[in-house]
């Protein structure tokens, strides 16, 4: 079982992320749950939500407490929020913004993680660009598609598709392929550095 | 056809295709989703031959519906939480009546304090009400459950309560089989009501009953839940031939063979649990669940036979009877065929706390180690509990509980879970 927890704020669509990744999961046959921390939704107030995808039905309804991987939507959560309670070792962390892990005060952190699991992506400035409006979720799922291999990302264009009506199912097209470019460059970016 | 979808959706499609004539609703989380989808299938054509009804209040939604069902129409409607308790005089009606709607329930607290997360204490509140009590495992069964409620409750003149726990189901995505019109069609019969207002024919219907006869009319209640019993297993041995897959009847036993130690529970926990269960049965535990799925009518003889060989039973639920304990213990408790058998009640998952396998192991460990009280309450913060019960001793106006609860234990949104 590979477990997803994703970190924002209401009104970024961090829900609708968590749905759209298990219906993408569903589109390559495997089996996948998603659903929300349930708390008041409030415009702004920190929102978790959560995706599991498996080969087998997924009976367990507690929610993700030892991701595998983290898409954090908000970059203000990280002082906010114990985001990373629970992760994995060698974990994947995705961040939503242009700074790096160190200017984030995360580099201590990371230490030791494994590189490539570690990414960012200045989803919000994807979104904006493509969609018109700061909501980074399907920005991220391109992200995610390319950091961890878990899922394809012509799977995560089709979710964008069944969620959205063709003309913001456009938009949130071209910015989930934007992001997925985007974090494939960074990957090889961080390879070559390693190699040399 | 397979789907990857809402909870809410799926069992908004499954009544869809049951042919409803009349829905009448009034939104209240966690419910609203199931009947927003229905109305807007109504408004679209999509679902034809159906009044979609806005009303003022549940108990107006309850109302509109035993009208309408009183008019030989198929009536369906939806609530949770105060909803339920709004409408709970029309409800004993409509199982008095012996009007075969059909309801959803999304499981939810009971206020107060306000609490819009899923227990089953709104459920639990009505089980006496003459209504039969179905409740889900995941959002296959709720949706399969539904089409067998339509089927049960016409068959027998009686109105049928789906109940799903509210988010963790209603909201949560997870594959499911949406089934063909024509299984459908095939599955459940034309409605025909035992009784019907008609102005060709005049009848009465809810007529007062004096002391002379009212026990009569209620033991017939009563006979009637018993031959739900009967039913019951039948519609999903026909539900299994038509759908291809096991979905309702009155229990789903897991494990059992063998095992010692039987955790009984209802609803969506059960995945958990059973999880849990087999993660100890891979270490030796010979521990099995017992999931009801029929609550009312009690299927007594065969929780009793389930029973018969375990040597404790936990019983995980998500109610309190405040004074008491356990409510679906007691009914377990009832129908032990060797009554010296400890029943363990642990009371969990009240207003939407994660129930954790880590908890549950703990629970069904000390259980199995004899060390597991008869009254436990799963991940209670016993030092917050203690801290109000002190400044009640010591301040004379030590000030609403809740907030101070509250105020103890700082800002619980910074938390996972």
């Amino acid at each position: 079982m590979f477990q997803i927890r994703i970190h924002g704020r209401g009104g970024q669509g961090v829900v609708t992320a968590a749905e759209m990744l298990s219906v993408a999961a569903f589109r390559e046959s495997r089996f996948a749950q998603a659903f929300p921390s349930f708390g008041s939704e409030r415009t702004g107030a920190p929102v978790v939500a959560f995706c599991r995808i498996d080969d087998w039905a997924i009976r367990l309804r507690e929610p993700v407490l030892h991701p595998d991987a983290l898409i954090i939507q908000d970059p203000t959560l990280l002082h906010q929020v114990d985001v990373f309670s629970g992760l994995v070792r060698d974990g994947y962390i995705l961040i939503n913004t242009s700074r790096s892990f160190s200017e984030l005060g995360l580099g201590e952190f990371v230490r030791g993680f494994h590189v490539q699991h570690l990414c960012t992506v200045p989803a919000t400035e994807l979104a904006l660009k493509h969609v018109g409006r700061p909501v980074p979720n399907a920005a991220l799922l391109g992200g995610f598609a390319a950091v961890s291999g878990r899922i394809g990302i012509e799977s995560v264009l089709t979710a964008i598709r069944e969620k959205f009506p063709a003309k913001i199912a456009d938009g949130n097209v071209a910015a989930a392929r934007a992001a997925y470019d985007y974090v494939l460059g960074e990957m090889q970016e961080v390879s070559r550095a390693h190699a040399n | 056809m397979l789907t990857q979808t809402e909870g809410s959706h799926a069992v908004a499609e499954a009544v869809a295709r049951c042919r409803p004539e009349v829905i009448c609703a009034y939104p209240i989380s966690p419910q609203t989703h199931i009947v927003e989808g229905l109305g807007s299938m109504v408004k679209s054509g999509a679902l034809a031959n159906c009044e979609f009804i806005n009303v003022e209040s549940e108990f107006a939604a309850m109302s509109v519906a035993i009208g309408a069902s009183a008019a030989g129409a198929r009536a369906y409607t939806a609530t949770a939480s105060q909803g339920l308790l709004f409408m709970a005089e029309a409800v004993f009606n409509a199982a008095g009546l012996g009007l075969p709607i059909v309801m959803t329930v999304a499981n939810r607290a009971i206020g107060a304090p306000i609490n819009i997360w899923n227990d089953h204490t709104d459920a639990m509140s009505q089980r006496d009400c003459g209504w039969i009590q179905l409740f889900a495992e995941d959002n296959q069964e709720a949706l399969d459950l539904h089409i067998q409620a339509f089927r049960l409750g016409e068959e027998l003149s009686l109105p049928v309560m789906v109940c799903m726990d509210g988010f963790i189901l209603t909201h949560a995505y997870e594959r499911v089989d949406i089934p063909e019109q024509a299984q459908v069609d095939a599955y459940l019969p034309r409605y025909e009501p035992r009784q019907v207002l008609d102005p060709a024919e005049p009848v009465s219907i809810g007529a007062m009953v004096g002391p002379e006869a009212f026990m009569e009319v209620r033991y017939l209640a009563h006979a009637k839940q018993m031959q739900a019993l009967e039913l019951i297993p039948g519609y999903a041995e026909e539900f299994r031939a038509v759908f291809g897959r096991n979905s309702g009847g009155l229990l789903h036993p897991y494990r059992m063979e063998d095992a010692d130690t039987v955790v009984v529970a209802l609803g969506s926990v059960l995945g958990t649990v059973k999880d849990t269960v087999d993660e100890m049965r891979d270490k030796g535990a010979r521990i099995g669940v017992l999931g009801i799925t029929c609550f009312r009518p009690w299927p007594h003889a065969a929780v009793r036979a389930a029973l018969a060989g375990a040597k404790r039973v936990v019983v995980l639920e998500k109610s309190l009877a405040v004074g008491l304990g356990g409510i679906v213990s007691s009914n377990v408790h009832n129908s032990l065929a060797a009554p010296e058998t400890p029943v363990h009640t642990v009371i969990a998952g009240l207003g939407g706390r994660t129930i954790t396998r880590a908890s549950l192991h703990k629970a069904f460990g000390r259980a199995i180690s004899g060390k597991l009280e008869a009254l436990s309450f799963l991940d209670l913060d016993r030092a917050a509990v203690d801290r109000v019960l002190v400044r009640e001793r010591e301040v004379r106006r030590s000030g609403p509980i809740a907030e101070a609860v509250l105020r103890d234990m700082g800002a619980p949104g910074a938390r996972i879970g």
